[in-house]
């Protein structure tokens, strides 16, 4: 799909009102859907389908190629003694490792995920950004995980906030481009909606809450609002635009409530790791173990499931 | 594990059945009239079988009071009226906070029988009906010894009997709103539920006992309209107290007329929910949807006549039809059921009845196409387009979940149609803009008014009518007034 330059974009519909959010609302709406009671099959169906919609990460100064590895096989195989326990999306590494991801994920039906455009913070010059884009995609990424310039949103500079997603955009290929807005940077639900749409409109095809690295992350109230813009989005436009929450899914019930912000949303056909993604490191052993309760009936301890 | 590429799309998941578990309620098979501190046999009335309105299943056989056990039972509240108006404001205070605190320890058992004896969803009942009522008690609790600051006046007393009829939306939570104030001031009460939802009322005369509420303090007398009637009309009667229908608040209001009685009247409503082009319209759709869904529509503020701004009304109709279709109807003691039964077949019989002249008159009807439980009373959430004013789909109170969606063209003409009606108990204003919020407040002529919210209730805040939805406030301070007499 080609996606016009944004300085003609026309807006129709949108010139008149940019969208407002209501905080209370909307956090309210949130609060309630975190109340739907999830228990026994559903408990199970839905821990199955958090699992299959992993895009398990390390982010670290100290990430290794054997930690790699080791993080690949636990999510192609997250747990060997409960088999109808599904692979994760995705494993999502930094640049210099998505050669080891690659490999190691090779006939598995995972993929591999990069971040890349000076993750997290953004603050390189676009050369730099595409640079190191492009190092990723060589390197085999099936996924390019980008930050938009929470600098020039937040200077009112929206040209150049979609003029850079477009770049890259160019420089993915047959990778999927998922665009991290990083909303606790954001400072606004206004901002948040704001920035899902210049996203969209500039051609992600993810549009995702965090970096995983700010004070908050992807908050019940910042999933319904990104959820609310794709649906919106949908509507006026035909294109489908997935959604990855992260940062700060760390517990099952988290993660199932995001499932269920999803649901009642957007609507069951948008429950699958091709629409929806959970960006997490440490929530798919919580989800082991509350998949195991279900089965066992008694709480496991976290030692019963390795760490990678 | 190569098979999980197709395990990943094939996942189906819905939520699984999550009933609230019943067995901790212990029903007794007959409810007696709760007189002078006991429940006791009718002496004039008889018994008559209490339903559960999602299964048409028998709960329990309540008495109904007769003439003769109005008069023992106002015979009664007088003997205890003096001592309870001469106790020390603080002890009256210590009982209304032990209420208060049994209403929260029995919280789960009241909210199960509320949604048993009502249809309500008990996701409502749980975390709006039953926490609500023990805010009330905590409220007017603190109030007892602070009489004068709330009505700005040197010295009150309290106005002795007060007969009180409460409608079968919200049982429990209209007890308590109208014998929370009631006994703070002073007065004693007696109380009479709606015949379809008698049991969480006798549920709190038995908290009444737990609490040692002094015998005649409280009564409570189940019956039918005939046991109102006679209850308004009794000697004996200090003040009148009534929530429900316009039709019998304007009886009760001839049955009083030269006699003295004081009397506050909560009554019916068309109320308008008005949404402007600059509102955050997701969460308007949402104040939509708890405006006029919340409890089925069974809400005397309902925001039953939706005014939607020409410029936004597809966007906001077809959000709001999309948003709709997601709401779970069903047994309404399952946790994530979000719409439960309607109250009782003669109410469902008038929702169909007014739902039917909507269609004859023209109005495009769109009901949610859910699987109707077989048993029990239901009616699915329905929408009306294309309705103009004079349609009486856009005029009468139809009390059910029903919406009427209008158009507005300029925030003058939705002041002014806003207020071009019979009632004016609630209405909704949906702007991201303060100046116009409270520049159109100002001009509504209703007595609750929500920005940016809807169907939010708070002991604090006053609640009531002008025109024919009523006249009288209750809650907060403002709520004490109808229940003193300023001596000086």
């Amino acid at each position: 799909m080609r996606f016009t330059d944004p300085s003609v974009v026309a807006w129709q519909g949108v010139i008149r009102r940019l969208p407002h959010v209501d905080r209370v609302g909307v956090e309210e709406r949130a609060a309630q859907l975190g109340k739907r009671s999830i228990k026994t099959t559903a408990k199970q169906q839905g821990i199955r389908l958090a699992v299959s919609m992993l895009d398990l990460t390390t982010l670290e100064g100290a990430d290794t190629a054997g930690k790699v590895r080791h993080l690949c096989a636990k999510g192609v195989c997250p747990a060997p003694t409960m088999p109808e326990i599904p692979s994760v999306a995705a494993i999502c590494v930094y640049p210099s490792l998505v050669a080891t991801a690659k490999e190691a994920l090779h006939g598995t039906g995972v993929k591999t995920a990069s971040v890349a455009t000076g993750f997290p913070a953004g603050q390189v010059s676009l050369d730099a950004k595409l640079r190191d884009t492009e190092d990723a995609v060589a390197a085999g990424a099936d996924e390019i995980d980008m930050v938009i310039s929470r600098e020039a949103f937040l200077a009112g500079d929206d040209t150049r906030v979609q003029q850079e997603i477009l770049a890259v955009k160019e420089r993915t290929g047959d990778a999927h481009l998922k665009v991290i807005l990083e909303t606790a940077e954001l400072g606004s639900y206004d901002h948040v909606r704001h920035a899902s749409l210049l996203a969209m409109e500039a051609g992600a095809d993810f549009i995702k809450t965090s970096t995983g690295k700010a004070a908050s992350g992807a908050t019940p109230g910042v999933c319904l609002v990104m959820l609310e813009a794709i649906r919106d989005y949908a509507e006026r436009t035909g294109r489908i635009v997935g959604f990855k929450a992260a940062g700060g899914v760390s517990t099952s019930k988290a993660a199932l409530h995001r499932l269920v912000l999803v649901k009642e949303t957007l609507g069951d056909e948008w429950l699958t790791s091709e629409r929806v993604r959970i960006g997490a490191s440490s929530v798919l052993n919580d989800l082991l173990l509350q998949y195991a309760k279900t089965e066992t009936g008694r709480y496991g301890r976290a030692e019963d499931f390795s760490k990678e | 594990m190569s098979s999980s590429v197709e395990t990943r799309t094939s996942i189906v998941w819905d939520y699984a059945p999550a009933p609230e578990s019943v067995d901790h309620v212990r029903l007794e098979d007959r409810y007696g009239l709760f007189v002078d501190g006991e429940f006791r046999d009718p002496s004039d009335g008889g018994y008559v079988s209490t339903i559960n309105p999602a299964t048409e299943d028998r709960l329990a056989d309540v008495a109904y009071g007769g003439p003769e056990d109005v008069i023992a039972a106002i015979q009664s509240a007088r003997a205890a009226a003096p001592k309870w108006a001469a106790l020390r404001p603080l002890e009256r205070a210590k009982y209304l906070f032990r209420v208060a605190r049994l209403i929260q320890e029995r919280s789960r058992e009241l909210a199960v029988v509320e949604t048993m004896d009502g249809g309500k969803p008990l996701r409502e009942s749980r975390d709006v009906d039953v926490p609500l009522a023990a805010a009330h008690f905590f409220h007017y609790a603190g109030w007892a010894d602070k009489l004068r600051y709330g009505v700005n006046a040197r010295e009150v007393e309290p106005l002795g009997v007060v007969g009180q009829i409460v409608p079968w939306n919200f049982p429990l939570l209209m007890a308590a709103w109208k014998l929370a104030p009631a006994l703070a001031c002073g007065n004693v009460a007696v109380l009479k539920p709606a015949e379809t939802t008698p049991l969480t009322a006798l549920l709190l005369a038995e908290i009444c006992q737990e609490a040692e509420l002094p015998p005649g303090v409280v009564t409570i007398l189940p019956g039918d309209g005939a046991t109102g009637a006679a209850l308004v009309r009794a000697d004996g009667i200090d003040k009148v107290a009534f929530t429900g229908s316009t039709a019998v608040g304007r009886d009760i209001q001839a049955a009083l007329a030269g006699t003295g009685t004081p009397l506050t009247l909560e009554l019916g409503g068309k109320s308008a929910n008005i949404v402007f082009e600059d509102a955050a319209l997701d969460q308007a759709v949402e104040g939509i949807v708890n405006g006029i869904f919340f409890n089925q529509g069974h809400v005397c503020c309902a925001g039953s006549r939706l005014l939607i701004q020409e410029s936004v009304r597809d966007e906001v109709v077809a959000k709001l039809w999309q948003r709709m279709r997601r709401l779970r109807l069903g047994d309404p003691l399952d946790k994530n059921t979000d719409v439960g039964a309607i109250n009782s077949a003669e109410q469902l019989e008038r929702i169909e009845v007014l739902v039917a002249a909507g269609e004859q008159e023209g109005a495009s009807r769109r009901t949610v196409a859910c699987e109707l439980p077989e048993r029990g009373y239901w009616f699915a959430p329905t929408l009306f387009t294309d309705v103009s004013p004079a349609h009486r789909i856009a005029v009468e109170e139809i009390f059910g979940p029903v919406v009427s969606v209008l158009t507005f063209r300029t925030q003058a003409e939705a002041i002014e149609k806003a207020n071009n009606s019979r009632y004016g108990l609630a209405a909704g204003i949906w702007t991201d803009k303060g100046s116009k919020a409270f520049e159109v407040a100002s001009a509504l002529k209703a007595g609750v008014i929500w920005q940016n919210t809807y169907n939010h209730f708070d002991p604090t805040a006053a609640f009531g009518g002008y025109k024919e939805s009523g006249f009288g406030r209750e809650g907060g301070p403002a709520g004490l007034r109808p229940y003193l007499r300023v001596v000086r």
